[in-house]
């Protein structure tokens, strides 16, 4: 199957990935030839099998409700690029960005 | 004999006896290091003065006297996925090049409650991505058998170290392959843990239906003994079990009784015929050790690397979402939260990585959800079934690792499909969760080491090191050293 460049440019939209013109071509080519063979799934008749999410038997696991100490602030956010009263700062979210949420 | 081409087991029984200290053992390596990592880049990090001033605590541990843990002294090395605090932890990627880890996962707090020396972190490909180590933003590890083949992936740089003697044992990871792969094409061992064994906390994740850590080492004993450490359950991951961990050695090389399945799917056209010729000849000798070795079918086996290529990159695209320039590394300046979110990520990560994201992504968008993602995961369910009703008919299962030996730096990077088709035998048990070990069982004509792969059911790594080690001690392959 063969990806249009819409369809790049829409995946890569959802996965707030900016691409060069250049890497859009290229993923455009390799994906679509990683789908057509992945397209061979559809010959497996799984009509009846239920899905896989985790091989394991996974249960919720519940614990007291009861204050512990976490990591220390500020070593969580020394990492940031930019850190201000204990929070992350992030350029405005609603100016000029509105569309992209 | 040099103290860098001891075994694990064997520098830890010096160590106890006193003929050595950790402090000379582990200075030792940080020479090794200095010398020859400039050829194979298996270092992304060497922690020396750290790893120094742990050796010396070690050895005044020892001079103290008292109960002494199994480790105490021992330098180890560790993939750079997993978080040791306040040392630098990449992930392989630029997008973390600055990232300095806040606390320490807990697969590597049990090697160091267990007395271990950090030498450092290890190369791999970016976010674990890859079956070469070429992904890695800080270049590729070479292979110390042959400095123009890639070391395997994505614990590549796990794997060189220990073939190479820059340290006695280490951590990577598997989701796919990832610590057999490597194992076999640097000729040491690794084991792939059954999912939920060892606990994740602290792992940078990757596809985290598949995410396993394990140990490498130079022989089975040595593996042993490390998963021994890290293995059982932690609060920290609600997927770690609650099971108990086995106790492992004393064990023979009889292996009358042992019931070892022969999956045909596993021995295909095209595959390379040494590989083929060592895994068989193998079997053989498992045979002589008293096993029956009985012929299987894991009909679904094909279907592996699709289900693979949809349900981990799926993953990814989820586990990669917060790495948006707002928590952590560097941060591209736009004027928008999205355009910072977007430059960042679309600057940061690498080629491997963004294929896998836009993969992923696609396979859960509306519209494919069903056809994709839905599918691989009932798809999954039969390659698990075959696993299970195999599992009635055998103990363990004996398999190559990969199709080829090490293939040559540059020859697969341009072309995804090849190189995930190199995973064809590993992805079918990670799938399955199930545990897998490499074992080294010749070279073919160029030198290069082959792995046999042995599987067991889930949590019975008892029995696959059991199986590997009376293979490993009745043969030499584990003898062989690269030179460098």
């Amino acid at each position: 199957m063969s990806l249009s460049r819409e369809e790049i440019d829409h995946i890569a939209a959802l996965a707030r990935l900016r691409l060069t013109e250049a890497e859009k071509d290229l993923y455009r080519g390799q994906l679509s030839a990683v789908l057509d063979y992945i397209a061979k799934l559809s010959e497996v008749d799984t009509t009846p099998i239920p899905p896989t999410a985790t091989v394991l038997p996974l249960r919720t696991v519940l614990r007291p409700d009861v204050v512990r100490p976490s990591l220390p602030v500020p070593e969580l956010l020394r990492n940031a690029p930019d850190a201000a009263d204990d929070m992350f700062r992030v350029p405005p979210v609603l100016d000029g960005g509105a569309e992209g949420g | 004999m040099t103290l860098t081409d001891l075994t694990l087991q064997e520098a830890a029984a010096r160590l106890a006896a006193g003929s050595i200290s950790s402090r000379e053992l582990t200075a030792a390596h940080l020479d090794r290091i200095a010398t020859v990592d400039p050829r194979l880049n298996a270092y992304l990090t060497v922690t020396a003065e750290q790893a120094l001033a742990q050796a010396e605590a070690a050895d005044a541990q020892r001079t103290a006297g008292g109960e002494t843990p199994p480790l105490l002294g021992v330098p180890l090395a560790i993939k750079d996925v997993l978080c040791l605090q306040a040392t630098r932890t990449t992930a392989g990627s630029r997008i973390l090049e600055n990232f300095v880890a806040p606390y320490t996962a807990t697969a590597v707090q049990r090697l160091l409650d267990a007395g271990a020396v950090i030498l450092g972190k290890l190369n791999c490909d970016e976010f674990a991505m890859g079956s070469s180590t070429e992904n890695s933003a800080y270049g590729p590890t070479r292979n110390p058998w042959d400095l123009d083949r890639v070391p395997g992936g994505s614990s590549g740089g796990s794997a060189a170290a220990v073939a190479a003697r820059l340290t006695l044992g280490a951590l990577g990871t598997d989701t796919g392959g990832s610590v057999r792969q490597p194992a076999s094409f640097c000729g040491v061992v690794g084991l792939k843990t059954s999912y939920g064994r060892v606990s994740r906390y602290g792992l940078i994740a990757y596809g985290s239906s598949l995410d396993s850590i394990g140990p490498l080492a130079r022989t089975v004993a040595d593996a042993a003994l490390l998963f021994s450490q890290i293995a059982g359950h932690d609060p920290r991951d609600a997927t770690s079990m609650p099971m108990p961990v086995p106790a492992l050695g004393g064990w023979t090389e009889d292996l009358r009784g042992l019931r070892v399945g022969v999956p045909r799917e596993y021995f295909i056209d095209g595959m390379q015929p040494a590989v083929e010729q060592a895994v068989r000849a193998a079997i053989d000798h498992l045979q002589a050790l008293g096993a029956t070795p009985i012929e299987i079918s894991l009909p679904h086996t094909a279907y592996a690397v699709p289900v693979y290529y949809l349900i981990a990159p799926a993953e990814a695209s989820a586990n990669l979402a917060r790495f948006e320039g707002v928590r952590y590394g560097p941060r591209a300046e736009a004027d928008a939260l999205w355009d910072v979110f977007e430059k960042t990520r679309g600057e940061r990560f690498g080629a491997e990585v963004k294929r896998r994201i836009m993969l992923g992504t696609y396979a859960l968008s509306a519209g494919y959800y069903d056809a994709f993602y839905g599918q691989a995961q009932k798809v999954r369910t039969l390659i698990k079934r075959d696993f299970d009703q195999a599992f009635e008919q055998v103990d363990v299962i004996a398999c190559p690792v990969a199709p080829t030996t090490a293939f040559p730096i540059g020859t697969k990077v341009d072309d995804p499909l090849a190189m995930y088709l190199e995973d064809v035998f590993t992805l079918p048990p990670s799938l399955a969760g199930i545990p897998g070990l490499s074992v080294p069982c010749g070279n073919d004509a160029e030198g290069l080491p082959i792995g046999l792969q042995l599987l067991g059911p889930a949590f019975g790594e008892e029995r696959v090191l059991r199986v590997g080690h009376a293979y490993e001690q009745t043969t030499d392959w584990h003898h062989a050293t690269p030179a460098l």
